[in-house]
C-alpha cells in the first residue's frame, strides 16, 4: 500500500509492461475476496453478491411454487376440505407476495448485478457496498415474512392487500403488518440496486461504448432501474400509510374519517403496474442477447428496439387505472387508460417482429436458450393479446377478478419473464460457473415445461369466462368448473416437474458439466471475452469498443486501454453519452459494515411493527453503522482507496 | 482476457476524482433525490386526492399556524447561501473554507429543527383525527426525515474534514454532493410549505370551490 | 339475446352455458359484451396467427446454408418494409378494438334508464354487501311497497334494473356474469349498476372482490322470470311474514323470539327486527342458505342452525347450542315463511 506524499507515478499499473499471467496474479490478489465465512460476509464483488442474490431468489421461486401446488391440489376438486379458508387465504397471499416481491423483481435485478458490469467492460458494479447491503436487506425481509407465515402470522389479504380489508378493523393482529414491512425491505433493496445499475450503466461503460452501442440487455436494465426509482416510492408510501393506520391510528384509508379506500388502490397500482414491466423488461433484454447470439447476427432494428424499451418504460406509468375499472371512477377517465393500455401493445409487437426478423435474416441455431425464446414468443404473445382484451372497459368488467385474469398474467409473467429467465440462466450458466448445462436435460425441461404451462393456464381463460372468481378457496360442484380445474391442477404438477428438472440440471452441471471456456456460444458482448468463471477483477485491461457487437467486430484481437493501478482496486469512469475515458475511480475493499447496517435496518423495521418508537431508537444504531461504513479506515494514501 | 490484446491509450494521467456528473457520487445522490422527490410528489398528490373527497377543507380544524412554517421557509432559503458558498469552496478544493462552511451548515440546521418542532406543535390537528391530519403529519414528517439525515451527513463530513482525511479529493466531492442534497431539502420545502400552509387557506371560507 | 354464432363455433368446449357464465348472456349488457369479445377474439387470433406464421418461416429458414452478407442485407430491407406493415396492422387493429370497446360502452350507457335515453321506468334496488352476505332492498316511494330480503334477486324479463351498490365493511363486488359486468361495492362510496334481463332462468352471482375469510361463499341467487310470475312474487314479498300454523312451528316461533335470533334477524310482522343478519321474512322461498353456501332444504337448514361455524367458518352467526328438539321446531317455523 502507498502513503500520501509518495509519487503516484511510481505505482504499478497495467499495460505493456505488466500484462498476461504476471498481471493476473497481482490483480487477483488486489481484487480477491478471502475464502471462508468472513470473506463470504464481507465481499463486495458483484459476481459473488449477484450469485447469492440469484440463488436466494430461486429458493423463493421454489417456495412460491410449492404454495401454488398446494393451491392447485385444493382446487382440483370442488368443495375440497383439504385446506381451511384461513390457511388457503394465507397461502394465496404468500404465493403472490413471494413470487412478485421475493422472486421476480429480485431475480431480474440479481442477473443484472452479475452480468451488467461484465457486459459493460468494467471491474465492479457502482457502489459495491450498497450492493452487498441490498442483498442482506432482501434476505432478511424474505426470511421475516416466511417465518411469520410458518408461525401462522402470514398475510391473508392478498399480495395487493386492499383496504379496508387489510386495515386495523378487518385484519386484526400482526399479519398485514409483517406484509407491509416486508414491502419496505424489498423496496429498499430494489431501490439500492437500481441506483447502482443506473450509475454503472451511465458512468462505467468501456471506452467507445457510446449510448448507441450499448447492448440491449443493458438498455433494458437502465429503463427498468429508472422505472424502479419512479414507481417504488408509491408502494413505500402506501404501505407506510397502512402501517400507520394500523399502528398509530392515522385515518388514511378510513372512509368514516375522510380517508379513502381508493387512495390505497391508486398508490398501490401506480407502483403495481410499472412493477410488472420492471419484471418483464429485463427479460426482453435476455431475449435480445440470446436471439442475437443464436441467430449469429446483430439484432434487427436496434434503434427501434431501444425506442420500444424506452416507450414501454414510459407508457407503463400511464396504465394503472386499468386495475380499477370496476371501482366506479368516471367513464371518461377510463377511456384514457384503455387507450394507453392498448397503445403499449405497439412497442411490444414491434419487438416481437424484430426478434423474429433477426432469426429470419440470420442463421438460427436452436440451442436450449433459443428454445426458451421461442416458447416466450408463443406464450407472451397470447398473454399480450388477452391483455388487450382486458384493456377494454366493458370486457374487463366481465373478466376482472376472474380466472381469465389469472390466465392472462401468468401468460405474460411466466411466458414473458420466466421463460426468458430460464433461457438466460442456461445461456449465462457457463459464464457464472465455467461449465455447460446439459443440453438434453435442458431440451426436456423446455418441452415438459411448455406443455405443462399451457395445460395449467390455458383452461383458466375458460374457467374465468364461465364465472369462476379469483381468490376462492373452493367452488361448488354443480357449476361446471370441475374438469377445467382438474386439468389445471394436473398441468401444474407437470410444469413444476419441468422446473425441478431444470434445477437438477443446474445443480448437477455445476459439478459435472462440460467445461465451457470463455465463449462457448460465440456470442458478441464483452462478458464473453473473460474466462469462465471470470476472475475477481473481471478484465485484466479495460477493453475498448468500436461497435455494438464488440467480440464480432474485434477480429482476432481486442483493443484495450492501460494505466489503471494494480495494487489498489481501481476502475474506469467514462463520460455518460460518448464513453470517453474520464476518471480513475477507486473501488471499495470488502467490509462487514453493509451487513451490520442491514442488521440495524432489520431491527428498526421489525421493531416498528410492534412499537412506533422503534423508528427513533432504531435510527441510532443505523446511523452509527452507516457512519462507520462511510468513514475511511486507513491513513490517506498516495492515490485514493476505499476501505 | 482470452483474446490477445492491442493497447490503445494509457490512462495513468486521468484524475482520481472529479465533480458534478463526472463523479459517481453525483449519480448516487441524484438517484436518491429522484426517489425522494417522487415520494414527495405522490404524497402531495395523495393530499389533493383526499381533499377532493371532502366538501370542507380543512375538515373540522383550523389551518396550521402560518408563522412557524413561514419562519422555516425563511431560514431554509437563507441557509442556502452558506450552502452555495461551501459547495463552491469544495469544488475549488479550499480546505479551510470547506471546514468553516461545513461547521456553519451543521449549526444552521439546529434552529431549523427547533422551528420544525414548533411547526409540529402548531399543526392544529392530530395525526389520528382524520385523513387530513394524517396526510399533514405525513408530509411534514417526510421532510423532517430529510432534514435530519442531511444534518447527520453534514456533521460526519464536517468531522471528517478536520481529520487527516480532510483535503482528499474524494472528501471535497462528497462535500459538494452534500451541498447538492441540501438544495434538494430547501427546494422540496417550497411546494410542501405551500400545500401545508396555504392550500387550506385558499379554500374560500373552508369550502372548496 | 342470441349468442354470436361464430363465437359459439369457436368455443367448442362444452359447458359454455351455465348459471354463472359470461358466455351465456341473459341480459342486454352481457350480450353486448359477448359480441365485443367476439370482435376481440378474431382480431387477436389474426394477430397471433401472423406472428406464428412469421416465426415458423424464420425457423424453417434455419436449413439454409451460410447466408452471404448481400442476402442478409436484402432480408433486412424486406424486413424493414414488413415492419412498417406490421406497425400499421397493429395500429389499425388497436383502433378497431378501442372504437369497438368505446361504442359498446356508449350504447349500453344510452340504454340506461336514468342517464340514457330510455324512458322506461326501472326497478330500483339497493344492494349492501357485507361480510359475507348481501342485503337486498327493493325501493319504492310508497313505504308499504318496499321489499327487504337477502341473498336473492328476483327480476322480471325486459324491465331495466338500477342497483345502488354499497358496503358497510370491506370492498365487495357485485357480479352476475349472465347479465352484466361487475361493479365494486366500496365503503364510503356508492356505485351504480344497470341490468336489463332478456331471458328467464336461474342464475348465480358471486362476490368478485376478495373480502376476507369466506369470500368463496358469498353468492347470490338471481331469479329472472316472466312479468306475471314476478308480480306474483312481489305481491307475496310485500306481505308480512305468515303466522306460524302448527304446533311445531309455533314452538319454533317462540324460541326465535325469546332467544338471540331476533337480535340479529328481522321478520316483518313479528317483534324480530335485528339488522345485523339477513332478513328472514320470506326465507322459505329463498333458493339457498348462507349466501349460496347450501341449498335451502330442511336438512341443510338444521345443519346451519346447529352449527353455522361448521358450515361457513368465521361467518358472523355464532354457535348457539340450540337443543335438538328446538332445532326441529325452528327449522319448521323458518320453512313456513314462504
Amino acid at each position: 500500500m502507498s502513503r500520501r506524499g509518495e509519487d503516484p507515478k511510481a505505482l504499478p499499473r497495467d499495460g505493456r509492461d505488466l500484462t498476461g499471467d504476471a498481471l493476473h496474479e497481482r490483480l487477483s490478489l488486489t481484487w480477491h475476496t478471502s475464502p471462508g465465512f468472513w470473506g463470504w460476509l464481507t465481499t463486495v464483488d458483484h459476481k459473488l453478491v449477484g450469485r447469492r442474490y440469484i440463488f436466494t431468489a430461486l429458493v423463493f421461486l421454489i417456495l412460491g411454487g410449492i404454495l401454488a401446488l398446494i393451491m392447485r391440489v385444493q382446487l382440483a376438486r370442488p368443495e375440497s376440505g383439504l385446506i381451511s379458508a384461513d390457511r388457503y387465504n394465507q397461502i394465496f397471499s404468500m404465493h403472490g407476495t413471494t413470487m412478485m416481491f421475493l422472486f421476480a423483481v429480485p431475480v431480474m435485478e440479481a442477473m443484472a448485478v452479475y452480468i451488467i458490469p461484465l457486459m459493460l467492460g468494467t471491474r465492479n458494479i457502482a457502489f459495491p457496498r450498497l450492493n452487498a447491503f441490498s442483498y442482506w436487506v432482501f434476505l432478511f425481509g424474505g426470511i421475516m415474512i416466511w417465518v411469520a407465515f410458518l408461525f401462522n402470522v402470514g398475510p391473508e389479504a392478498g399480495w395487493f392487500s386492499y383496504v379496508p380489508l387489510a386495515g386495523p378493523e378487518y385484519s386484526p393482529g400482526k399479519r398485514t403488518d409483517f406484509w407491509a414491512q416486508m414491502i419496505t425491505f424489498t423496496e429498499v433493496a430494489a431501490l439500492a440496486t437500481s441506483v447502482e445499475l443506473v450509475a454503472t450503466i451511465m458512468k462505467q461503460r468501456a471506452p467507445g461504448m457510446s449510448l448507441n452501442r450499448v447492448p440491449l440487455f443493458a438498455w433494458g436494465v437502465l429503463v427498468t432501474s429508472l422505472m424502479v426509482i419512479f414507481a417504488m416510492p408509491a408502494v413505500m408510501l402506501s404501505s407506510s400509510f397502512l402501517i400507520a393506520d394500523r399502528l398509530v391510528g392515522t385515518q388514511f384509508y378510513n372512509p368514516t374519517e375522510g380517508g379513502d379506500a381508493l387512495l390505497w388502490q391508486h398508490l398501490f397500482w401506480f407502483f403495481g403496474h410499472p412493477e410488472v414491466y420492471i419484471i418483464f423488461i429485463p427479460a426482453l433484454g435476455f431475449v435480445s442477447q440470446i436471439t442475437e447470439t443464436f441467430s449469429r447476427r446483430p439484432i434487427f432494428g436496434y434503434p427501434v428496439m431501444v425506442l420500444a424499451l424506452v416507450s414501454i418504460g414510459i407508457l407503463a406509468f400511464g396504465l394503472w387505472v386499468h386495475h380499477m375499472f370496476a371501482t366506479g371512477l368516471p367513464r371518461l377517465g377510463y377511456s384514457f387508460y384503455t387507450a394507453a393500455s392498448m397503445m403499449i401493445a405497439l412497442p411490444s409487437g414491434v419487438q416481437i417482429f424484430c426478434w423474429i426478423a433477426t432469426m429470419w435474416a440470420g442463421r438460427p441455431r436452436f440451442t436450449v436458450p433459443m428454445l426458451w425464446v421461442i416458447g416466450f414468443i408463443i406464450t407472451f404473445v397470447i398473454g399480450g393479446l388477452t391483455g388487450v382484451m382486458v384493456a377494454s372497459v366493458p370486457l374487463d368488467l366481465q373478466l376482472h377478478d376472474t380466472y381469465f385474469v389469472v390466465a392472462h398474467f401468468h401468460y405474460v409473467l411466466i411466458g414473458g419473464a420466466v421463460f426468458p429467465l430460464l433461457g438466460a440462466i442456461t445461456f449465462w450458466f457457463p459464464k457464472f460457473t465455467g461449465r455447460m448445462m446439459d443440453e438434453t436435460l435442458g431440451k426436456l425441461s423446455f418441452a415438459i415445461g411448455f406443455i405443462g404451462f399451457h395445460l395449467t393456464f390455458f383452461p383458466m381463460h375458460f374457467t374465468g369466462l364461465m364465472g369462476m372468481p379469483r381468490r376462492v378457496y373452493t367452488y361448488p360442484s354443480d357449476i361446471g368448473w370441475n374438469m377445467l380445474n382438474m386439468i389445471s391442477s394436473i398441468g401444474a404438477f407437470i410444469f413444476a416437474s419441468a422446473l425441478l428438472l431444470f434445477m437438477i440440471n443446474a445443480l448437477v452441471s455445476y459439478r459435472k458439466g462440460l467445461l465451457s471456456g470463455s465463449n462457448p456460444w460465440e456470442a458478441s458482448s464483452l462478458e464473453w471475452a473473460v474466462p469462465s468463471p471470470p476472475p475477481p477483477y473481471n478484465f485484466a485491461h479495460i477493453p475498448v469498443v468500436e461497435g455494438r457487437t464488440p467480440l464480432w467486430d474485434a477480429g482476432g484481437t481486442l483493443s484495450v486501454v492501460s494505466g489503471l493501478r494494480v495494487e489498489d482496486r481501481e476502475l474506469l469512469l467514462t463520460t455518460a453519452i460518448d464513453a470517453e475515458p474520464d476518471v480513475r475511480e477507486p473501488s471499495p475493499l470488502p467490509t462487514i459494515w453493509p451487513l451490520l447496517a442491514a442488521i440495524a435496518v432489520t431491527a428498526l423495521f421489525i421493531g416498528s411493527i410492534f412499537n412506533p418508537w422503534a423508528i427513533v431508537w432504531g435510527a441510532i444504531p443505523l446511523a452509527a453503522t452507516l457512519t462507520v461504513w462511510f468513514w475511511p479506515k486507513g491513513p490517506p494514501e498516495a492515490e485514493p482507496v476505499i476501505e | 482476457m482470452t483474446l490477445p490484446v492491442r493497447f490503445t491509450r494509457d490512462l495513468s494521467e486521468l484524475p482520481t476524482h472529479a465533480f458534478g456528473t463526472r463523479s459517481l457520487t453525483w449519480w448516487g445522490v441524484v438517484g436518491f433525490m429522484l426517489i425522494e422527490g417522487t415520494g414527495f410528489a405522490l404524497a402531495i398528490a395523495a393530499y389533493f386526492f383526499l381533499m377532493s373527497q371532502e366538501q370542507l377543507w380543512p375538515p373540522s380544524a383550523l389551518p396550521p399556524k402560518l408563522l412557524w412554517g413561514t419562519l422555516t421557509l425563511a431560514v431554509m432559503l437563507l441557509s442556502d447561501i452558506p450552502n452555495v458558498w461551501v459547495k463552491k469552496a469544495a469544488e475549488e478544493e479550499r480546505l479551510r473554507d470547506t471546514r468553516i462552511g461545513l461547521v456553519i451548515m451543521s449549526i444552521v440546521v439546529i434552529p431549523l429543527l427547533v422551528l420544525r418542532g414548533f411547526e409540529f406543535a402548531n399543526l392544529n390537528i392530530g395525526w389520528d383525527r382524520n385523513a387530513y391530519g394524517s396526510i399533514l403529519w405525513a408530509l411534514l414528517l417526510l421532510h423532517t426525515t430529510h432534514l435530519l439525515t442531511d444534518w447527520v451527513d453534514t456533521l460526519v463530513l464536517a468531522a471528517l474534514m478536520f481529520t487527516e482525511h480532510g483535503g482528499e479529493g474524494r472528501r471535497f466531492v462528497d462535500t459538494s454532493e452534500n451541498g447538492l442534497y441540501w438544495h434538494f431539502v430547501v427546494l422540496s420545502w417550497i411546494p410542501l410549505y405551500v400545500v401545508i400552509y396555504w392550500v387550506p387557506r385558499m379554500t374560500t371560507g373552508g369550502l372548496i370551490g | 339475446m342470441r349468442r354470436p354464432p361464430l363465437l359459439v363455433a369457436a368455443l367448442l368446449l362444452g359447458g359454455c352455458s351455465g348459471e354463472q357464465s359470461a358466455l351465456d348472456p341473459a341480459g342486454v349488457h352481457s350480450g353486448a359484451v359477448l359480441h365485443l369479445f367476439g370482435l376481440f377474439f378474431w382480431i387477436c387470433l389474426l394477430a397471433f396467427a401472423l406472428v406464428i406464421a412469421f416465426l415458423a418461416v424464420a425457423m424453417l429458414q434455419a436449413r439454409r446454408v451460410d447466408a452471404a452478407q448481400s442476402e442478409r442485407t436484402e432480408h433486412d430491407a424486406i424486413a424493414s418494409r414488413l415492419l412498417r406493415g406490421w406497425i400499421v396492422f397493429i395500429i389499425v387493429g388497436l383502433l378497431i378494438l378501442t372504437l369497438g370497446s368505446y361504442f359498446t360502452d356508449r350504447n349500453l350507457a344510452l340504454a340506461a334508464p336514468d342517464t340514457g335515453q330510455s324512458n322506461r321506468v326501472p326497478i330500483r334496488i339497493k344492494l349492501t354487501g357485507q361480510q359475507w352476505w348481501w342485503q337486498v332492498e327493493y325501493e319504492d316511494p310508497n313505504a308499504s311497497q318496499q321489499i327487504r330480503t337477502a341473498n336473492e334477486l328476483h327480476l322480471p324479463v325486459g324491465v331495466p334494473v338500477h342497483i345502488r351498490l354499497e358496503s358497510i365493511d370491506v370492498i365487495h363486488s357485485f357480479w352476475v356474469p349472465n347479465l352484466a359486468g361487475k361493479q365494486d361495492m366500496i365503503p364510503g362510496r356508492h356505485n351504480d349498476i344497470e341490468l336489463l334481463p332478456t331471458r328467464a332462468g336461474h342464475y348465480r352471482s358471486q362476490c368478485a372482490e376478495f373480502c376476507g375469510l369466506q369470500h368463496a361463499h358469498m353468492a347470490l341467487d338471481v331469479v329472472i322470470e316472466p312479468m306475471a310470475d314476478w308480480l306474483k312474487w312481489r305481491a307475496q314479498s310485500i306481505q308480512p311474514a305468515k303466522a306460524p300454523a302448527g304446533a311445531e312451528e309455533k314452538a319454533g316461533y317462540a324460541y326465535f323470539m325469546e332467544h338471540q335470533c331476533s337480535a340479529c334477524h328481522s321478520i316483518t310482522g313479528t317483534p324480530a327486527f335485528g339488522t345485523v343478519g339477513p332478513d328472514l321474512t320470506h326465507f322459505a322461498s329463498r333458493p339457498s342458505i348462507g349466501a349460496g353456501t347450501m341449498p335451502n332444504t330442511r336438512g341443510h337448514l338444521e345443519a346451519w342452525i346447529a352449527n353455522p361455524q361448521g358450515v361457513k367458518e368465521g361467518n358472523h352467526m355464532p354457535y348457539l347450542a340450540v337443543p335438538p328438539d328446538k332445532l326441529h321446531a325452528l327449522g319448521a317455523y323458518l320453512r313456513s315463511l314462504s
